[in-house]
Parts: structure tokens; C-alpha cells; sequence
């Protein structure tokens, strides 16, 4: 079975984040990447199938800074292949572009199954699992926390609200968006993705043409502002406190 | 009858022995008497599975696979307790414990809390998951300001390794302030490398993370060799012991010391300046890092008893048979872990004794230990007027 897994770096919340010059985007100076927490599932959910059934497990992610990290900490885990795109990746592309983009590398390794992260907190357009699956021509089921796959079927396990959970089956090949894998994500040793570094090499593949078309467009990106009707409190926790006891007794409640 | 020779692969425990043999002073596991001193003096030993004397029985009969599938040693805090008594003076804590948590981590059997500690101090180089970029903002508003190498670039006699919980936890910095107040007070020309540190890395490489201490060690090294001062000091009892024992085999060698060493070296000339009174009976714990492995008994006790009015008494377990706080050896990233095990506190132990010799106030030097001991406090009633109070603060206090 060849299992792709699409990943990508988003931005670390760790950071305090400032708006750049232009007023629609991020400024990447202070920018720290991170692996998309749901697409650190997907590869977990990988690895485990590959456990449990054998399978060839390829990790995909587009080439910014972090990435080599990202790749050998995942051939670490039991990634069989890894591979960077190259493309024009700094100027900002979206989901759409990406998702056109990497259908074309996609559809020639031949996957049987496709697992990527069902969300991320950077997609401004949509999450890349449907549109993705689209351009392949494949079903997408997303909110997934387990995968079987027996023969040319998978059983998937879909999270509902209310603690529902869905048993579903589904034709390969097939994506799937990865809410959680069956477990957390496994930690490798630092020296075992130091020998990856030194016995692993990475692929590198292009990205054809980027094409952004279909997206929204960011007229401004801004920190949250105070609205009318809001009361913002003092960071001084002694002023707050002072300032909230005041509001409690305007509102009638002490 | 013809004999034929059997083939003969190793089995895991002959393999692990032979790596234990070839470590430092390895060849001593021979001779364990199995007397059973470890196992007994362990702070934990009662509930691990395979206490450190069963482990070295386990190895020696063949069956170190069994230890393998306990999870029992990472209740090891790696206080150095079985080592020091050790009739045969066997690393048992250096070789044994930290080897096993080596094995059982390479193996990917690390409980999940310890897996987030180690996944942040690869990421941001510190345990906490703090951004690094705030490292150095606990010296906001000090006077005159701290001196930042990568910033301020002037040689400086004395770099402060100042460390992660120093850094970062909001108790500790109360400490590090204290340093800060001292050292300016003396007039000590020094400098951090702020956003440029990273963590020492000891506490990871004892539970069991060798290729993570080996890159925080490297990322401190580079910007060691960037900047020009004269020695290393440091608050931390497990940067200290990095930076003295670890560093120098990965070629990264600097005369390092303890604040308090630093500091009681200056005894006459900080003396004069200790005019306020503290009142009080202190009692001080010895970091295992600081005394049982490092020596360090002394010091600590000359700065103590040189502010006025300070009365120090002993506790039961004192110097070399100091008790454990519990944070070492990843003791700091399992509390949850331990105590699903053992529903104790090893700092709990400790502060019933600094009450029993009727102690206000007990004294630590290590980062580890206020928050450990004084959430200890918290939960025992008798220990209500307890404070706990890093030595560096006694002494900033006596400044006035």
C-alpha cells in the first residue's frame, strides 16, 4: 500500500505575531514554524498503518525553512520516503494553488491513500484536504481519528460533535483528514534523526505553476481591535482586579 | 561423539552489560555484592519494580529484557543516593539508570509528559516552551542594566549561565533577581547570553536523552566561543554540573563555578555590606547536584552563616545524605507520572524534616527547588509558616 502524506510548517504561536508593512499579511521576520499539529497526526496514523499492514509511506511538504527538520524527524518515525516541493512558495501562495500544485506530483506516485491534517490555523482559503481531493478525483472523508484498511477498503473512524463517532467505509483511493491519530504522536530520539540526516536524503520535486485563482483575497490583516461596546482591563493584575470589582458593582452583581 | 559449535547471538542484556562495561569506571558492575544498599537508600526504590540492586541481579542473570518492560526506572530522579553508598562504588546512576532511560526512550517508551518536556527543549531550548526570544526579560527594569553579549558585544569578566527555570519560571526569577542585585553589588563586570542561551541540557541527558544534550550542548559551545569573559557562573547545580563534567568531553571547556562557590570566595569583601538582620533558623537543603555529586557542602554554609542574625541548624539528612526534591533526572517533567505511582512527594519528605528541627525558613540553591518545595508547603499544615528561600535572596535581603 503507498500512503501519501501531505504536511506543512505553520507559523508557532509561541511568538508574538506582528502585521508586516503591507497590512495583509504576517511578518515573517520573527516568523518561527511549526509542524501543523494535525498533519503531526497524519503522519502518526501512517507509521501505525504501516505497523499493522505494511505500507510505503511518503511525506510531502513544501520547502520553507524547517522543513528538513520536519522531514527527518518523520523518516525518524518510519517514513519511508520524504520529499520537499520547490516552487515560489516565499510570496505567500494559498491552499488553492498548493492544492492544484500538488495534485500533478501527487497523482504520479500512485497513492492508495492520502492522509493529511483536516485543518490547519493558517488556512485563510479552506482547509487543503477537500480541494486536493478534488483535483485527484478521489473521496474525502475528514475529522478522522482511526483508519483499518483491509484490501481496496478503509474503515474510517469520524469524529461527530456530541462525542458521536461515525464507522464509515470507503472506496481507495481515497483522502482522509486526520482529526487525531489512534495515538499521540510518538517521540524519536534526537540521535535517531541525527543518523537520518546522515543516511536519508531528501527528494526534491517542483511545483508547476502556482495558480492562486479562486481564493479569497486578504484586504487587511490586523491584531484584534477594541470594540465599542468592550471594556479592555489593565495588564496590572492589582488595577485589573480594582477595575473589575468596579465593573461588578456597576452591573449590580456585588 | 562429535561436538558442533553453537552460533551464539547476544542476547539484549549481554549486549547493554558490555556497553555498561565500557563507560566509565564499568568494569565495577562485576562487583556488585548485592547487598541491596541502593535498592534501600532509593527514594523510590520501594515501588520500582526492578530497584537499582534488582536491576544489576536482572543483568547478570540474563534477563535485563524483563527490567525493560517496566516503566518503574523512570521514577529514578537521579539524586546519586545508590552511587554514594555503593560499598563498590558502582556508577550505578551515571551508568545504569541513565543508560536504561537511554534504551527505553530509543525504544520510544517515554511517558508523555517527559515527551513534551524533551520535544520543547529540542524546539525552543527550554523545557517549559517558552519562546526564546523572552529569555532575557526577567532583567527588565533591573539597574544598572544586565549586560546582553549578543546586544551590548563588550568583553565582560563573568558570563551568567543563568538557565531555563531561572529564566523563565515567574519564582524563580525572584531568585535570579536576587543574583543580579548581589553581583551588582559587588561590582561584578558580567553578562548573559539572553536569547542566545540555550538549556544546559543535563536533566534531559539523565533521563535518558543523550542526543538532545549533545545539541543544546553544541548550540551553548558556539556562542561560548562568540563572545570573551574569563570564567562561567551559574545558580543552576545541573548547568553547573554540565558545564563541568559533560561540556569539556564535547570539547567545550570553561572554568565554571556555583554562585555560591563565586560568592563565598568573596566573603570579605560581601560581609561588610550584610547589615540587615534576618531573624530566623534556617535550615539548608543541599541540591544533589551541588553536594552529593559535586562537593559542594561547604560554600553554601560560609554564606549563610556570614548574614547576621541567621541561625542555622542541620537537618536529619544532610551533605552527602541530603534527601531529594524530586526534580532531577526528570523528575521536574514527571510529576504526574510519580505520582500515580507513589502518591508522595519526595519534597514533601524534606520539608517535614526542615520542620521537624524547627526551621522558619529553608534555604535552597538549586532552580528547581521553590516552587517544588513550596507547593510541598501548601500540603503539609505543620509547615504553614515555612518559607522557602533560595540563598542568594537571604543574602540580597541582608543588603537591604
Amino acid at each position: 500500500m503507498n500512503i501519501i502524506v501531505p504536511v506543512k510548517l505553520v507559523p508557532d504561536l509561541v511568538e508574538e505575531f506582528s502585521i508586516d508593512t503591507s497590512g495583509t499579511a504576517l511578518d515573517t521576520a520573527w516568523l518561527r514554524m511549526i509542524i501543523n499539529e494535525f498533519d503531526d497526526h497524519a503522519i502518526e496514523q501512517a507509521i501505525l498503518l504501516k505497523e499493522r499492514t505494511g505500507a510505503l509511506v511518503t511525506i510531502l511538504s513544501t520547502n520553507v525553512e524547517g522543513v528538513d527538520d520536519l522531514l527527518f524527524a518523520a523518516a525518524a518515525k518510519g517514513a519511508d520516503k520524504i520529499i520537499k516541493l520547490n516552487g515560489d512558495i516565499e510570496s505567500g501562495i494559498n491552499n488553492h494553488a498548493l492544492a492544484r500544485a500538488m495534485a500533478t506530483i501527487i497523482r504520479d506516485l500512485k497513492p492508495d491513500l492520502i492522509l493529511t491534517g483536516v485543518q490547519a490555523h493558517n488556512d485563510l482559503d479552506g482547509s487543503i484536504g477537500p480541494q486536493l481531493a478534488e483535483y485527484l478525483g478521489m473521496p474525502y472523508i475528514g475529522y478522522i481519528s482511526g483508519v483499518n484498511v483491509s484490501g481496496d477498503k478503509a474503515i474510517v473512524r469520524k469524529e461527530y460533535p456530541g462525542g458521536l463517532i461515525g464507522e464509515m467505509q470507503v472506496s481507495l483511493p481515497a483522502l482522509l483528514g486526520i482529526q487525531a491519530a489512534e495515538q499521540p504522536p510518538r517521540y524519536v530520539a534526537i540521535s535517531k534523526v541525527r543518523q537520518m540526516m546522515k543516511t536519508v536524503s531528501i527528494e526534491e520535486l517542483e511545483l508547476s505553476t502556482l495558480d492562486s485563482s479562486g481564493a479569497p483575497i486578504v484586504n487587511r490583516m490586523f491584531q484584534p481591535e477594541t470594540g465599542e461596546r468592550a471594556t479592555m482591563l489593565s495588564e496590572n493584575a492589582d488595577e485589573a482586579a480594582n477595575q473589575l470589582i468596579n465593573i461588578f458593582k456597576d452591573l449590580g452583581t456585588l | 561423539m562429535a561436538t558442533t559449535a553453537i552460533s551464539h547471538t547476544p542476547s539484549f542484556s549481554e549486549t547493554f552489560f558490555n556497553s555498561l562495561y565500557k563507560g566509565e569506571n564499568g568494569e565495577r558492575f562485576r562487583t556488585c555484592l548485592q547487598c541491596g544498599s541502593c535498592s534501600g537508600v532509593c527514594p523510590f526504590g520501594y515501588l520500582m519494580d526492578f530497584p537499582p540492586g534488582r536491576m544489576i541481579a536482572g543483568l547478570r542473570a540474563d534477563e535485563f529484557d524483563l527490567v525493560m518492560k517496566t516503566d518503574t526506572v523512570w521514577m529514578c530522579v537521579s539524586c546519586y543516593a545508590c552511587a554514594q553508598i555503593c560499598p563498590s562504588k558502582i556508577p550505578i546512576t551515571a551508568g545504569l539508570m541513565t543508560r536504561t532511560k537511554e534504551e527505553l526512550l530509543l525504544a520510544g517508551n517515554v511517558p508523555s509528559e517527559l515527551q513534551s518536556a524533551l520535544e520543547n527543549s529540542q524546539r525552543y531550548g527550554n523545557p517549559m516552551g517558552e519562546s526564546p526570544r523572552k529569555r532575557a526579560d526577567w532583567t527588565m527594569g533591573i539597574q544598572p542594566q544586565v549586560t546582553v553579549l549578543g546586544r551590548d558585544k563588550s568583553p565582560v569578566d563573568i558570563l551568567w549561565f543563568v538557565g531555563d527555570y531561572p529564566s523563565y519560571h515567574p519564582r524563580v526569577q525572584l531568585v535570579t533577581k536576587a543574583l543580579a542585585k548581589v553581583l551588582n553589588a559587588l561590582g561584578i563586570n558580567f553578562g548573559i547570553l539572553g536569547p542566545e542561551e540555550n538549556s544546559d541540557g543535563d536533566t534531559q541527558r539523565l533521563a535518558g536523552e543523550r542526543g538532545l544534550f549533545e545539541m543544546l550542548a553544541e548550540k551553548n559551545g558556539r556562542m561560548f566561543s562568540k563572545y570573551q569573559f574569563e570564567r562561567i557562573i551559574t545558580s543552576d547545580p545541573h548547568a553547573y554540573n554540565a558545564l563541568k563534567n559533560e561540556y569539556p568531553s564535547l570539547g567545550i571547556a570553561y572554568p565554571v563555578q556555583h554562585y555560591t562557590q563565586f560568592l563565598a570566595e568573596r566573603i570579605d569583601q560581601l560581609k561588610p555590606l550584610l547589615k540587615q538582620e534576618v531573624k530566623a533558623a534556617v535550615t539548608y537543603h543541599d541540591p544533589c547536584y551541588l553536594g552529593r555529586v559535586n562537593g559542594i557542602f561547604n560554600e553554601p554554609r560560609i554564606l549563610l552563616e556570614a548574614i547576621p542574625g541567621l541561625n542555622l541548624v542541620e537537618m536529619a539528612h544532610n551533605q552527602t545524605t541530603s534527601l531529594c526534591c524530586g526534580g532531577g533526572g526528570g523528575g521536574m517533567w514527571l510529576d504526574g507520572f510519580q505520582w500515580e505511582k507513589a502518591h508522595a512527594r519526595l519534597s514533601e519528605w524534606r520539608v517535614h524534616e526542615a520542620v521537624d528541627v524547627g526551621a522558619n525558613i529553608l534555604a535552597v540553591a538549586c532552580p528547581y527547588e521553590p516552587p517544588r518545595f513550596e507547593d510541598a508547603v501548601k500540603t503539609i499544615p505543620q509547615a504553614s509558616q515555612l518559607m522557602v528561600k533560595d540563598i542568594v535572596e537571604l543574602i540580597a535581603e541582608a543588603l537591604g
